[in-house]
């Protein structure tokens, strides 16, 4: 069997803030691997975002950084390597798509000279060379009339469309890995399903892994392969998106799918109340307490939870949870 | 390590003081203000706690500061360098005050009736602000001053007449923002007029900004008249400091201290004021305060 | 096309602008005691009431003022701004023979001041507490604060009579002999002080503006995205933040150009430059009525042609405003 296209492993990224250094991302590892579709889902403040951007190397300066474990991609360590090796890997091998399409693309500059500029870094592509690619690139994320377009100001654009070129942006170097954070939830939902479409047609052609960041139930099940559920900076469940709406294994993805009913796996049963989570997300100044952080809103906790941090538990079909009554979820 | 949500105490405190508080913790900003006070005192007092006289000759020129009993020296003739500073703070504060409070009465008034009632109200008023701010400004002031007579009130009228664009522009924005808020709205559905409307609910509510340039105004006010007195547009029989440095320019062969000591004055209270001012501007702006 | 009518909208209603200031001015003057008549009398070491009569039938200062100001403006439109008493020349040719020193003057310390603030604003960006950025602040305190003939007269003591690098005064040395080079690094060396003087005040501004304005670009979305493209820092900076940050230091640039005027009448009489504000300052003295209106109407001429050049400044870098109109 190949070895995974990426690895983290024990990863922790903090944050220093006024109050202190606070871990955002706390023992995390997870793997992905060549062609695969996976999704990071959490309400906000989990420290999904984080963890692309430490894939990524764009932390923000000062204030984040990584504190320990590795980040593995095809079998180089990324959190020892230098500014000038991550910056060949961004937008080449690694790329990024960002939630607000309205403010993503630079105003001054036209969209296929921001298409171009990837190619001409990455691939040396000649002025015209890229040019044309950039035509051909609007093409393949459905603009019409892509030639008129090319010279189009992102004003000029609706945030679909902004949106779409974002992606060729992205894919323009064929990388190996996508990362798409929160990509639609700026957009209509017409919208919303039209780049999730055309994610997938994109994905059939060139075999790019994705990791698609989101606290959208519904866009997992449209878009991932399998699915890590992330609370307050740890990792709750993992498993095959199917199986996990299914049967979820921890209280918490299983509040969340609950909150979702259209994409329970057998909408002809009947469907119980809508339930809330009750309680709100920890702080970041609560994070990495050696106890269960989910304790406080769960309707199973008991003594054991609020005294140590759950292992995970592994399930024969693949699943994990961290929850210390993971079998009787 | 408690599982309970608890409340967190929230302090409630004045706008007014929290402003003062931010001030307060901007060094810089404190620093300008004590000197500020220092120089009004000194031009309040001054000359009741030092007995020498501007115009009066009373040593040879170009005494050196300190050598022959004067703190600053003489000028070119000969009479107490630091008598026309102390003098000269007295004009320099008055002038920079009243000019800026005439800059910000025409200013407030047209930036406000221009964003209140929009249309073709702002259209005209916008293209007579426009309209001064070609003008330029020193050159105007100087022919106004010229023609009209050098007094106080006329230097001050002239300073204020070109100097309200600035304020316009701001007071305008101010209201053109407010009036779309919630609250406004809220106030003319319950039948508030115009003038109502426009001063007793927009009009607080602009005020930061207002204040911020009105306060950076006194200072340029002092520049303007500095340049003026420096040129002789000035009244005679008063002592300001930009005069001073004008009438013995000729003589920086001679000795340079004449025209330092009162440019060095000019500096440091538009440089206390601009500080006092950006002090100001961090207290009272909303997106600076961390609520 | 587009750009056609925009262009002629704008030069349209900087007409109407500049005869506004006329019509103004004229008023202001006419407002004032004492007329044309006395100046002239004065010139001509005083005369007696009959001539005094004769001199206002003869330059029309008995007619209604209506009928005197659009006698004038409509002279204006020839391009006639009318005689100069106290200099003795037509006031048109008097204001044409100062010009190109004041536009040098104005031109260069703007330029100057928007160049090297900037330069000085982007860098102290990428460190805001750095040694840069903490000069950056002094300098624009001090620009600011200090009044422009005053920092003039110091830079005079300082680098022309305590170390004589630059001369004292004027533009050129009129007994140098040379060819056009010899001349021309002259005025430069003329030009150094006045310059430094009128641009600092400027400098100022803009540095801290741009560096302001660039430290929020370089917070942008966009920004995170060039970044996430692995482009390089040169490229980052310069191209994608720079240009973004550079609108709001060129519209103020734009607003200052009265001020640039008004601060090169002063810089002009400490360096004794021979520009129109020096001799704006001798026809103010002199009460020398047409070339006065001719100073004003002129100044107001150079800074409505500095808007018209900022605006199509701000269409080359931003293409949005092209769309505006």
């Amino acid at each position: 069997m190949m070895d995974p296209l990426l690895k983290v492993e024990n990863l922790r990224i903090e944050l220093s803030t006024r109050a202190g250094v606070a871990p955002v991302i706390d023992d995390l590892s997870f793997e992905l691997g060549h062609n695969e579709s996976i999704s990071f889902v959490g309400e906000s403040g989990c420290g999904k975002s984080m963890t692309a951007l430490a894939i990524m190397g764009l932390l923000p300066e000062g204030i984040g950084k990584v504190a320990a474990g590795k980040i593995i991609f095809d079998g180089e360590d990324l959190t020892q390597a230098s500014e000038s090796r991550l910056r060949d890997l961004r937008g080449n091998d690694i790329s990024m798509i960002f939630q607000e399409p309205m403010t993503s693309l630079n105003p001054v500059y036209t969209v296929g000279e921001q298409i171009a500029e990837v190619l001409r870094e990455h691939q040396k592509l000649s002025k015209t060379a890229a040019h044309n690619a950039a035509i051909e690139l609007l093409d393949a994320v459905r603009i019409p009339n892509p030639k008129g377009r090319v010279n189009d100001y992102p004003f000029q654009m609706s945030g679909g469309q902004r949106q779409r070129v974002m992606i060729a942006i992205a894919l323009a170097c064929k990388p190996k890995i996508l990362i798409a954070d929160e990509p639609t939830t700026a957009l209509d939902v017409t919208v919303q399903a039209q780049i999730f479409d055309l994610l997938r047609d994109l994905r059939a052609q060139t075999g790019t892994s994705i990791i698609m960041i989101t606290h959208d139930m519904g866009a997992v099940a449209e878009m991932a392969e399998r699915m890590i559920v992330m609370y307050a900076g740890r990792k709750a469940e993992e498993g095959d998106v199917r199986q996990v709406i299914e049967h979820a294994r921890h209280p918490y993805t299983k509040g969340l799918i609950s909150c979702v009913p259209h994409i329970m796996a057998d909408p002809t049963l009947e469907r119980e109340e809508l339930t809330e989570i009750p309680g709100i997300v920890p702080g970041l100044a609560e994070f990495g307490q050696d106890r269960c952080l989910f304790a406080a809103r769960c309707n199973m906790v008991v003594d054991k939870c609020l005294g140590a941090r759950p292992h995970e538990v592994g399930f024969p079909n693949g699943q994990n949870a961290a929850c210390w009554r993971a079998e009787e979820v | 390590m408690s599982d309970q949500m608890t409340e967190p105490t929230i302090k409630a405190q004045s706008p007014l003081s929290e402003a003062w508080d931010m001030f307060k913790r901007n060094h810089a900003a404190m620093a300008g203000l004590v000197v500020l006070i220092f120089i009004v005192f000194g031009a309040i007092f001054g000359p009741y706690l030092y007995p020498g006289q501007p115009f009066e000759m009373v040593w040879a020129p170009f005494s050196p500061p300190g050598v022959d009993g004067f703190l600053l020296g003489t000028d070119y003739l000969g009479r107490d360098l630091l008598a026309q500073i102390i003098h000269g703070a007295r004009v320099t504060l008055l002038i920079g005050l009243s000019a800026a409070i005439v800059t910000v009465v025409i200013g407030v008034t047209i930036g406000a009736l221009a964003g209140f009632y929009r249309g073709m109200v702002e259209e005209a008023l916008m293209r007579f602000t426009e309209f001064f701010q070609v003008l330029p400004t020193l050159l105007f002031s100087m022919v106004i001053v010229a023609l009209f007579g050098a007094s106080l009130p006329m230097i001050t009228f002239a300073i204020g007449i070109v100097s309200w664009t600035a304020v316009a522009r701001i007071t305008r924005s101010e209201f053109l923002r407010i009036r779309e808020l919630e609250y406004v709205m809220a106030s003319r559905a319950s039948g508030a007029s115009g003038l109502k409307l426009m001063f007793r609910v927009i009009l607080p509510n602009a005020l930061p900004p207002i204040i911020v340039q009105s306060a950076l105004m006194v200072g340029s006010a002092i520049l303007f008249e500095a340049g003026l007195s420096f040129l002789g547009l000035t009244d005679p029989n008063v002592i300001s400091w930009g005069q001073v440095i004008g009438s013995n320019r000729q003589y920086i062969l001679e000795s340079s201290f004449t025209v330092t000591i009162p440019g060095l004055a000019i500096f440091i209270t538009v440089l206390a004021i601009s500080l006092v001012g950006d002090g100001l501007n961090d207290a009272l702006n909303p997106k600076l305060r961390q609520r | 096309m587009d750009l056609v009518r925009s262009v002629a909208t704008r030069l349209f209603y900087a007409i109407i602008l500049l005869l506004a200031v006329l019509v103004l001015n004229f008023s202001l003057i006419h407002m004032a005691p004492g007329d044309v008549a006395d100046t002239i009398a004065q010139s001509m070491g005083g005369a007696d009431a009959e001539i005094l009569d004769q001199i206002r039938v003869d330059y029309g200062l008995d007619q209604p003022f209506i009928v005197q100001l659009g006698s004038y403006m409509g002279r204006v439109l020839r391009f006639d701004l009318g005689y100069s008493y106290f200099y003795q020349m037509p006031v048109t040719d008097l204001i044409l023979q100062r010009v190109p020193a004041t536009l040098l003057l104005v031109f260069t310390a703007q330029i100057l001041a928007l160049l090297i603030g900037v330069m000085l604003g982007v860098i102290s960006a990428r460190k805001p507490n750095g040694i840069l950025s903490h000069f950056v602040t002094f300098f624009a305190l001090f620009g600011y604060a200090a009044p422009v003939f005053w920092t003039g007269i110091l830079l005079l003591i300082g680098f022309s009579l305590k170390i004589q690098w630059f001369p004292v005064a004027g533009m050129r040395d009129v007994t140098l002999i040379g060819g056009f080079w010899v001349h021309f690094w002259d005025v430069v060396r003329h030009l150094v002080l006045p310059v430094i003087a009128l641009s600092s005040i400027f400098f100022a501004l803009y540095s801290r503006l741009s560096r302001a304005t660039m430290m929020e670009t370089l917070g942008s979305d966009y920004v995170r995205t060039a970044k996430a493209k692995g482009l390089p820092i040169r490229s980052v900076v310069y191209k994608h933040a720079l240009k973004n940050a550079l609108s709001p230091v060129i519209t103020l640039a734009g607003l200052q150009f009265s001020a640039v005027v008004s601060g090169a009448v002063l810089v002009e009489t400490v360096f004794a430059w021979p520009g129109l504000g020096t001799l704006a300052f001798q026809s103010i003295i002199a009460r020398d009525t047409p070339t006065i209106l001719g100073i004003l109407f002129f100044s107001a001429l150079m800074v409505i042609v500095g808007n018209l050049l900022t605006d199509f400044a701000l269409r080359a870098v931003d293409p949005r405003m092209r769309a505006r109109g």
